[in-house]
């Protein structure tokens, strides 16, 4: 049998190959604090692709296409797994969409986004690094400048 | 064929190089042909939510020089904003009045904003220190006119990199044509990286540089610009900068340049230029706000649909 460094879950959602220093935006993009199901969370483990990964367990929860494309902008790398009956029954990589809208913060404070009741959308320019264009002030995001509501 | 009938103007990243193109052309044949009626009928409004005399003026006159309307503010004071009404609901109310906004707004995407939601053309006059891109066809069609073409030049950008709209729309636009790029500021009026990268990803050669002396004998073309007091949150960082470049008879004297340089300012200038420069071969900046009516022309009519 298979040794973990994280225990295994019997039903829900792995989230894997999240670059260590991300692992806990995605725990917050997830808020596993309100979560009453077991959440198991592994950090700095070794990784042969990314040199050192998180790893986010959580039973009993399926990812809303929300929180894949705000994780996505977070850890472009990672990967999610559905558990169930202890087996992986799906994987996918997590896809950087070409246009987002309403869950990210403009980072100019002078953005018309920021002063209207409008929701904000951006342009992804450029997927590996990330690189996003606000609509509405066309200044350019980075994955450091990315704020998530 | 083409055609800009309805098209919003307000980034000059949504304009091609043969739209630019036709824009010069029509507003060729707009300077020579004169006044018209074209726009009989049309009603323009002004909205300017942020101080304007040039830009305001010009597309005031260019609507009346063809036959059109204007109605507008150019105070915050005077509309519902001071109410609390959002941009959207005022632009949305004002389509109703008219057949075209041109807006000027302190908010950078205002102009993004008010297209999204009205159904008629909106032109961008100027948002905050984003876009500007009707200067923006002013200074490529006096360009063209004193260089003969646009292809291939040498461009300098001088003074506020930082929040000069009008430096960052004309970088955008002379993309489109080969041009080599030298951007002059202070450490901390840098031209933003966003530009930049835009810039490289079409393939642009551009340096940057502190001093003009560094790079004035390779320059066809110095876009000069004012250091904006108003964009400047910190008084005190506009005091360490202002007045850090003055251009001048004496200065241009003492300058390695080429004789057939042309110096264009969107003006207004405080003391980046002096009155000297004024009547050297070299200034061309009287001639290029006098263009903003045949180009501001062209715009309302092309978008209005009276020209295809």
């Amino acid at each position: 049998m298979k040794k973990y460094e994280v225990s295994a879950i019997k039903e829900g959602t792995v989230i894997d190959q999240i670059a260590s220093r991300s692992t806990f935006k995605v725990a917050n993009i997830l808020n596993i604090q309100g979560i009453d199901q077991v959440v198991l969370i592994g950090y700095n483990l070794s990784s042969k692709k990314l040199g050192s990964k998180g790893i986010i367990k959580i039973e009993g929860k399926l990812l809303t296409q929300e929180e894949v494309n705000k994780i996505s902008l977070i850890a472009p790398d990672a990967t999610v797994n559905i558990i169930k009956d202890s087996e992986v029954v799906e994987k996918f990589k997590v896809a950087i969409p070409d246009s987002i809208e309403e869950f990210l913060k403009c980072f100019n404070p002078n953005c018309v986004s920021n002063h209207q009741n409008v929701q904000s959308r951006f342009h992804v320019i450029n997927k590996n690094p990330i690189r996003i264009r606000c609509h509405y002030c066309e200044r350019h995001m980075g994955e450091d400048d990315i704020e998530l509501v | 064929m083409i055609s800009l009938k309805n098209k919003d103007i307000i980034s000059i990243l949504d304009v091609t190089k043969e739209e630019i193109l036709y824009i010069l052309d029509i507003s060729k044949r707009m300077e020579e042909e004169g006044s018209s009626d074209i726009l009989k009928g049309k009603v323009l409004a002004n909205l300017f939510f942020e101080p304007s005399t040039r830009t305001r003026l010009s597309f005031e006159t260019a609507m009346k020089r063809l036959g059109g309307q204007v109605v507008g503010f150019d105070e915050l004071g005077t509309t519902s904003t001071v109410k609390g009404e959002s941009l959207r609901d005022s632009v949305k109310i004002i389509e109703g009045y008219c057949d075209i906004i041109v807006l000027r707004h302190f908010l950078e995407g205002a102009s993004r904003l008010t297209a999204d939601s009205v159904s008629i053309p909106v032109i961008n006059g100027g948002d905050g220190a984003s876009q500007h891109p009707t200067q923006t066809f002013v200074d490529l069609y006096t360009i063209k006119k004193v260089k003969g073409g646009l292809e291939n030049l040498s461009i300098g950008f001088l003074g506020d990199l930082k929040y000069g709209r009008t430096s960052h729309s004309l970088a955008y636009a002379m993309s489109n044509f080969g041009a080599e790029m030298y951007f002059i500021s202070p450490p901390s009026l840098r031209i933003p990286k966003d530009y930049l990268e835009e810039l490289e990803s079409r393939n642009v050669t551009y340096h940057e540089v502190e001093s003009l002396d560094e790079v004035s004998s390779k320059l066809d073309i110095l876009y000069c610009t004012r250091i904006q007091k108003e964009r400047f949150s910190d008084p005190v960082e506009y005091e360490k900068v202002r007045g850090v470049y003055k251009l001048s008879k004496f200065v241009m004297d003492e300058l390695d340049v080429k004789d057939d340089l042309k110096i264009l300012h969107p003006l207004p200038r405080v003391d980046e230029m002096d009155e000297s420069l004024d009547d050297t071969s070299y200034a061309v900046y009287f001639q290029q706000a006098h263009s903003g009516i045949p180009v501001r022309e062209t715009l309302l009519a092309t978008v209005l649909g009276a020209i295809q």
